[in-house]
């Protein structure tokens, strides 16, 4: 753990029921500037949920989230709405604005949200696409683009905005496979520049080669968590052990993305 | 202060031989307007060139202009070609002509999103065309078409006020003289417009129970 | 031929009602449009008892035949409040709040037609829910409701000929007037009805015009 490191986000003890089935039963875990996340778990087990409560597009029943030192009160919708400036989202489904073409889809929330100037915010966006390599599709319209282009369009997007941290939602699983690898590169780089993430992911390779800290989350709490080497190799549970055998199966040889 | 002989000696009597006079307009022009809709709608997709340019004529004609017009030159206009017609008649078939064509053009629809294979297999079975349209295509499309043709339906009772303009006095027109001769416009109108809402209300529910009843598996999302 | 001379004489007085047929039409159809949207936003958006509120002037205004509209409201309802319009007045207001709740029932479909996930990524960038709705959901939604939404100008316009109940001088009270001067109503009322036909086709023409003109990718038909 980079004990040194600043504390951006702390999520503590979060709860949640839809109904009477709780998906979230007091999961608490803190990031520090720079470190990359990797959530992963069965499917159907709150982990989007968990997401959606850090920038509470879902409002959890109990429990806190605190972005570098300061608690998000939910009650407040002013303090949401900058709160949420601060924490890009990435959704499964990209979530494009269809009438928008890409770089109007970068830099709508700029003008909107932030007041920025026109002629400032298209350049803004457009560096973010550059980081992205979509320069040229800019005034493509989502309809035109293919779904890793979406979803880089989407990242750059939540970028634009000068995150602390940046939430991603199983950001390639509503992808051909053929697409992941362009989806996961601009992760893996933008990890590697810095940049604070928490990773909702079935993508071993991804999660053993860019995590600081792989979480397993089951049944609403977490199993356990710890740096990859160790959940891969020396996990406390066989749980783990078994679903991380069945999904690197699953998704493919780990040491294949490496190369890549 | 509400005055209720107004109402009750008044009011009530007028509207109630005037909302009789409405239903029976109505329930005239209702299932011919859907009959002659059918056939205009089965002409114009089916006919020869003359036969479906004639429907298409037709439809035209009576979406594109005022049911008004239609109305004044059937009880207007016609005595001066020597045809005579009585108020009422006059404005049922004004009903019936506008109506059919807003029919034929949700059934036209209809028919043409029955799949083409329809037929085909129809035919290969030995059907003529005319049995395979009847038998096979029509009941289907007619199923598809309920939504649009309820809501002509419900058009329908509503204009079926206009006949008031042609001097058939129906609800609206029993209203209308009261409201002129005591000057109690709001009251009266008002009153007027529960009725309608009630009538139209409860005509769209057992149209709706239609529907569901007419479902069936592999339809309900196609509506 | 003795038919032709009276129709063609008849043709100016005519085409002035045609000034005030598209000016109905039009004014009440933007009426319809500014109130027809807000209804729509909060038939979706707003708390429970507004949606009912709206409900019921939706039902109310698609329930009642327009002739009894106009009835209650030129002769009872607006002079009850001191209103006094002119009959021009009256239609537009009647006319254009009857189509805010048709056209409320379009844009509603459209709203309800777009995923959740728009307004969620919206959320997702700190848009507050106004800037929300009026930046990303409005736009796609009023798109989507073009096709929908040009079926209310050949409806408008037929309906228009109803104002002929209240004396508003349309193309149809017009003809009624050289009617009833002239007595030869058949060709006067189917001249009348060609202005009607040709003023629905070119209107339909324009507004597919339109249509193209603000097509875009993923939003075509």
């Amino acid at each position: 753990m980079p004990k040194n490191k600043e504390l951006i986000l702390q999520v503590k003890d979060i709860h949640k029921s839809f109904g009477d089935k709780e998906v979230l039963k007091g999961i608490s875990f803190e990031v520090h500037k720079g470190e990359t996340k990797v959530i992963i778990g069965p499917s159907g087990m709150g982990k989007s949920t968990l997401l959606r409560c850090i920038n509470q597009l879902t409002i959890p029943d109990k429990g806190t989230i605190w972005l570098r030192g300061q608690e998000v009160n939910h009650h407040n919708a002013r303090q949401i709405n900058q709160f949420r400036q601060k924490i890009g989202m990435v959704f499964q489904d990209f979530n494009l604005f269809d009438h928008l073409n890409a770089v109007s889809n970068v830099e709508i929330a700029l003008i909107k949200v932030k007041g920025m100037k026109k002629q400032e915010a298209r350049d803004k966006a457009m560096s973010e696409l550059q980081k992205v390599g979509l320069v040229k599709q800019a005034f493509l319209y989502p309809a035109e683009l293919s779904g890793g282009q979406k979803q880089r369009v989407s990242i750059a997007r939540a970028l634009a905005m000068d995150p602390e941290v940046m939430l991603f939602d199983e950001p390639t699983s509503a992808l051909d496979p053929e697409l992941i690898g362009e989806v996961l590169g601009v992760m893996q780089k933008l990890a590697q520049e810095g940049m604070t993430m928490v990773v909702v992911t079935h993508e071993m390779g991804f999660a053993r080669s860019v995590a600081d800290e792989i979480i397993f989350l089951e049944r609403g709490r977490i199993l356990e968590s710890g740096p990859p080497e160790k959940l891969f190799y020396q996990p406390e549970y066989e749980r783990t052990r078994k679903f991380l055998f069945k999904l690197t199966e699953l998704y493919g040889d780990i040491k294949g993305y490496h190369k890549r | 202060m509400i005055n209720w002989q107004f109402f009750l000696e008044i009011l009530f009597p007028a509207l109630q031989e005037g909302f009789l006079m409405t239903i029976k307009l109505v329930c005239w022009s209702i299932p011919i307007g859907l009959v002659v809709g059918i056939v205009i709608a089965v002409g114009r997709v089916y006919g020869n060139i003359i036969v479906s340019f004639f429907c298409k004529a037709y439809i035209v004609f009576f979406r594109g202009t005022p049911l008004l017009i239609q109305l004044f030159i059937l009880y207007y206009g016609l005595p001066s070609l020597g045809i005579y017609l009585s108020p009422f008649v006059a404005s049922v078939i004004g009903f019936i002509l506008c109506s059919s064509a807003y029919h034929a053009e949700y059934i036209r629809g209809a028919i043409q999103s029955v799949k083409s294979g329809q037929i085909l297999a129809a035919q290969a079975l030995g059907m003529s065309k005319i049995s395979a349209v009847l038998n096979i295509v029509l009941p289907q499309a007619l199923r598809r078409a309920i939504p649009g043709c309820s809501n002509e339906i419900i058009y329908l009772i509503k204009y079926s006020s206009l006949a008031f303009m042609v001097t058939c006095i129906e609800l609206t027109g029993a209203g209308k003289i009261v409201a002129s001769r005591y000057f109690a416009y709001t009251e009266v109108f008002l009153v007027i417009g529960v009725i309608y809402l009630a009538l139209v209300s409860l005509v769209s529910k057992l149209l709706n129970i239609l529907e569901d009843r007419l479902a069936f598996p592999g339809w309900e999302n196609k509506k | 031929m003795e038919n032709l001379m009276v129709v063609y004489e008849a043709l100016p007085f005519l085409l002035q009602g045609i000034i005030t047929t598209l000016g109905l039409v039009l004014s009440a159809l933007f009426l319809g449009f500014i109130i027809g949207v807000p209804l729509a936003i909060g038939q979706v958006f707003a708390s429970s008892w507004i949606k009912k509120i709206i409900a019921i002037y939706v039902w109310f205004f698609r329930g009642l035949p327009i002739l009894v509209l106009l009835f209650l409201f030129y002769y009872g309802l607006f002079t009850m409040i001191g209103l006094n319009l002119t009959a021009f007045m009256a239609a537009v207001l009647v006319l254009g709040l009857r189509s805010s709740a048709y056209q409320s029932q379009i844009f509603r479909g459209s709203i309800q037609s777009l995923g959740k996930g728009q307004l969620m990524a919206a959320y997702s960038l700190g848009m507050s829910k106004g800037k929300a709705i009026w930046n990303i959901i409005l736009p796609q939604a009023l798109r989507i409701s073009i096709p929908g939404w040009s079926n209310e100008y050949p409806a408008m316009l037929t309906e228009s000929a109803i104002t002929y109940a209240i004396g508003v001088m349309e193309i149809l009270t017009r003809g009624n007037f050289i009617a009833s001067r002239t007595y030869l109503p058949m060709p006067i009322y189917l001249t009348c009805a060609i202005i009607f036909l040709l003023l629905s086709y070119s209107g339909m023409k324009l507004l597919h015009l339109l249509e193209e003109k603000v097509r875009m990718p993923g939003f075509e038909k």
